[in-house]
C-alpha cells in the first residue's frame, strides 16, 4: 500500500516536472514571438495616433482615436500612392521579365546540347556571389550617359540582373528532376523547340515560377540602394526610397510617415501570410548554393 | 537538338542583361579602382595608390570600418546563430502551434531594411522612443542614454537591428534542415533513453553541420556587405564610429567624388566575400548527407 502509494506521488511529480519544463518553453516561445513580432504591431498602432500621443503622451499604448486622417495624409500630400504604383510597376515588370528569361536560359542550359552551357551556367551562377556595391558607380555612370537616370528602366534593368542568377538556379534544379519524355514525344510529333517552350516546359514549370515570382517581389519591393541613388524625381520614386524622403519632408507629421510605412510594408506581409510555405521555400532555395 | 538559332534566341536576352548589370561593372570598378578620378576632371591613372592609401596608409580609418564589419560577423556568429538553433531545433521537435512560431519569427525577414531603420530609429530616439521610455518607467533613468549619437553605443546600437531581423532567416535554414532527418536515425536513441539535449548533440547537430556552414558564410558575407541599415540610422556616425565598407564606399562616391578610391573600396568589398566564401567552405569540410 506503502509502495504504490510512493509510486503514485513520484508519478505526479514526473507529471508535474513536465508539465513546468512545457510551461516554461510555452513561455520562451512567446516571449520570443513577440520580441520579432512587436515592433511591427508598434508600428501598425503608431500610424493612427496624433502627434502628440507619439511625442511623449502615449509611446506604447493603444491609439486613443483611429487617425486614419495619418493615411489620407500619407496618401495624397506624402506621395505615398505615387510611391506605391511606381514599387508595383517596377517590381511586376521585373518578376515578368526575370522569370521569362531565366526559364528560357535555364531550358536551353538543361536540354539542348551545346559546348558551353556549364560554362555559361557557371558565369550566371556567379552573380549569387557578387555583391552588389561594385555596381553602383558603373551603372550610375551609364545609366547618366544614357540619360536613364531618374527613370523606372534604371531600376528594372538592374533588378532583373540581379535576380537572375537565384531565379536559374531555382529552375535548373527543378528542370532536372522533371523527365524529359514528354517533350521528346512532342518533338518526334513534329513540335518546334519554341512550341515546345511554350506549351510544354513553361506550365511543368509553374510551381517553380511561383517560388521565384516571390524571391524576385521580395528583392524589388524591398530593395534600397538602387532606388535611393538612381532616382532623384519624385515621380519614379519607390516606395523604400520614397519612405525616407518621407521622414526627410514630414518631419512635424510622424503619424502619416508611420501610415506611409505600414503602405510600403503590406504587400510583403500579405503575400508572406498568405503564402508563407511557399515564400520560406523560395528563401531556402538560396541557401542550397551558397 | 543542338538548333544554334534556337540556343542564341533562348540564351543571348538573359546573358546580355546579366552581363551588362551585373559583370561588366565589376570589370569598370577595377579599372576605374586604379584611378585618380572626381567624374568630371580627366582621369589619371595611378596603379595601386588607392589600395595602398586604404589599406596600408590607412588614411581615412577603412582598417577601423572592416574591423566594424568583422565586430558583426561574430555577433552574427555567437550571438545571433546560436539562438537561431535553439528555436529552429525546438521547434523542429514538434511543438503545438509550430507553424505559428515560424511564421511569426520570420516575420522581420520580408519587411524593407528602410522601414525597418525607421522602426528603430523611434525605438532609440532618445526623448520619446520606446527604449528610454520603458527604461525610465522602470525607474532606471540612469542606463537611458543617446543610444545612435553617443560613440560607445552607437556601433552595438546599429547592428542589433540587423542581427534581430534575420535571425528567423538562420533559424529557418536550421529548421528546415533538422526536420528533413529521417525518423529512423533517432529510434536507437530514443530505446535508449537518451535525453533530447544529449540526442541534439550526438546526432542533430552533425548532420545539419552542411546547414550550420551555410548559416555562417551568410553571417560573414552579410557583415561584410551591409549597408542600408547603418546608412539610414547613422550614415557611419558620429565620428565614424558605426562606419563599415559599405558606407565608407558611398560616402566617399556620391559625397566627395572620389570615384577611384570608392571604386577601390568597392572592389575590397567583393574580393573579402569570394575570399571568405572559399576560405570558411574549406576550413569546415562537410561531406555531401543525403538521406
Amino acid at each position: 500500500m506503502k509502495i504504490t502509494k510512493r509510486l503514485h506521488k513520484s508519478r505526479k511529480d514526473i507529471i508535474k516536472n513536465l508539465n513546468f519544463k512545457n510551461i516554461l518553453l510555452k513561455f520562451v516561445l512567446i516571449l520570443y514571438a513577440i520580441i520579432q513580432v512587436y515592433p511591427l504591431i508598434w508600428l501598425i498602432l503608431f500610424s493612427f495616433k496624433t502627434n502628440s500621443e507619439i511625442f511623449g503622451d502615449n509611446v506604447i499604448g493603444l491609439p486613443k482615436k483611429l487617425m486614419w486622417q495619418n493615411y489620407k495624409d500619407a496618401f495624397f500630400n506624402g506621395n505615398i500612392g505615387l510611391y506605391f504604383t511606381n514599387s508595383l510597376l517596377v517590381s511586376s515588370i521585373t518578376i515578368i521579365v526575370s522569370g521569362i528569361l531565366a526559364a528560357m536560359v535555364s531550358y536551353a542550359v538543361m536540354r539542348m546540347k551545346w559546348k558551353c552551357s556549364k560554362i555559361v551556367l557557371n558565369i550566371f551562377l556567379l552573380g549569387l556571389m557578387l555583391p552588389n556595391h561594385a555596381a553602383l558607380l558603373p551603372l550610375f555612370i551609364i545609366f547618366k550617359n544614357f540619360k536613364i537616370l531618374s527613370s523606372y528602366l534604371a531600376l528594372i534593368l538592374p533588378y532583373i540582373g540581379y535576380s537572375l542568377p537565384m531565379a536559374i538556379l531555382i529552375l535548373t534544379g527543378f528542370l532536372h528532376t522533371i523527365p524529359a519524355d514528354l517533350e521528346e514525344a512532342a518533338f518526334i510529333d513534329g513540335c518546334s523547340v519554341y512550341k515546345v517552350f511554350l506549351l510544354i516546359v513553361m506550365p511543368l514549370l509553374r510551381n517553380a515560377m511561383v517560388t521565384i515570382s516571390i524571391f524576385t517581389f521580395l528583392l524589388a519591393w524591398n530593395e534600397f540602394v538602387f532606388a535611393f541613388t538612381f532616382i532623384s524625381k519624385n515621380q519614379f520614386k519607390t516606395i523604400t526610397a520614397g519612405v525616407l524622403s518621407m521622414v526627410g519632408k514630414y518631419i512635424t507629421n510622424w503619424g502619416a510617415i508611420g501610415a506611409g510605412m505600414v503602405i510600403a510594408t503590406l504587400p510583403t506581409i500579405l503575400v508572406y501570410i498568405f503564402m508563407s510555405s511557399q515564400v520560406q521555400k523560395s528563401l531556402l532555395a538560396g541557401s542550397i548554393k551558397a | 537538338m543542338g538548333d544554334k538559332k534556337a540556343i542564341c534566341i533562348f540564351v543571348i536576352p538573359a546573358f546580355l542583361v546579366f552581363f551588362l548589370m551585373v559583370i561588366l561593372p565589376v570589370l569598370f570598378s577595377l579599372c576605374t579602382s586604379m584611378l585618380k578620378w572626381d567624374g568630371i576632371a580627366k582621369p589619371l591613372f595611378i596603379g595601386f595608390e588607392n589600395y595602398k592609401n586604404l589599406l596600408i596608409n590607412n588614411t581615412d580609418g577603412f582598417v577601423k570600418s572592416i574591423g566594424n564589419s568583422f565586430v558583426l560577423a561574430l555577433l552574427g556568429i555567437f550571438v545571433q546563430l546560436p539562438l537561431a538553433i535553439i528555436f529552429g531545433l525546438l521547434l523542429a521537435k514538434g511543438i503545438k502551434g509550430e507553424r505559428f512560431y515560424l511564421t511569426a519569427y520570420f516575420i522581420p525577414v520580408v519587411i524593407s531594411t528602410t522601414v525597418i531603420a525607421q522602426l528603430w530609429m523611434m525605438i532609440y530616439n532618445p526623448n520619446y522612443g520606446v527604449l528610454n521610455t520603458t527604461l525610465r518607467a522602470l525607474g532606471l533613468e540612469s542606463l537611458t542614454r543617446e543610444w545612435l549619437g553617443s560613440v560607445k553605443t552607437v556601433l552595438i546600437a546599429v547592428f542589433i537591428p540587423n542581427i534581430w531581423q534575420y535571425i528567423g532567416y538562420h533559424m529557418l535554414l536550421i529548421y528546415s534542415a533538422a526536420k528533413s532527418i529521417p525518423h529512423e536515425l533517432y529510434e536507437s536513441a530514443i530505446i535508449d533513453g537518451s535525453s533530447w539535449i544529449n540526442t541534439t548533440f550526438r546526432i542533430t547537430l552533425p548532420l545539419i553541420l552542411p546547414t550550420i556552414k551555410v548559416c555562417i558564410i551568410f553571417a560573414v558575407i552579410g557583415a561584410v556587405k551591409i549597408f542600408d541599415i547603418v546608412y539610414i540610422l547613422t550614415k557611419g556616425g558620429p565620428v565614424h564610429a558605426s562606419e563599415v565598407p559599405g558606407t565608407f564606399m558611398y560616402k566617399a562616391i556620391f559625397e566627395k567624388n572620389l570615384y577611384g578610391y570608392g571604386s577601390a573600396v568597392a572592389i575590397i568589398i567583393v574580393c573579402l566575400c569570394l575570399l571568405l566564401t572559399v576560405t570558411i567552405q574549406k576550413i569546415i569540410k562537410t561531406d555531401e548527407i543525403s538521406f
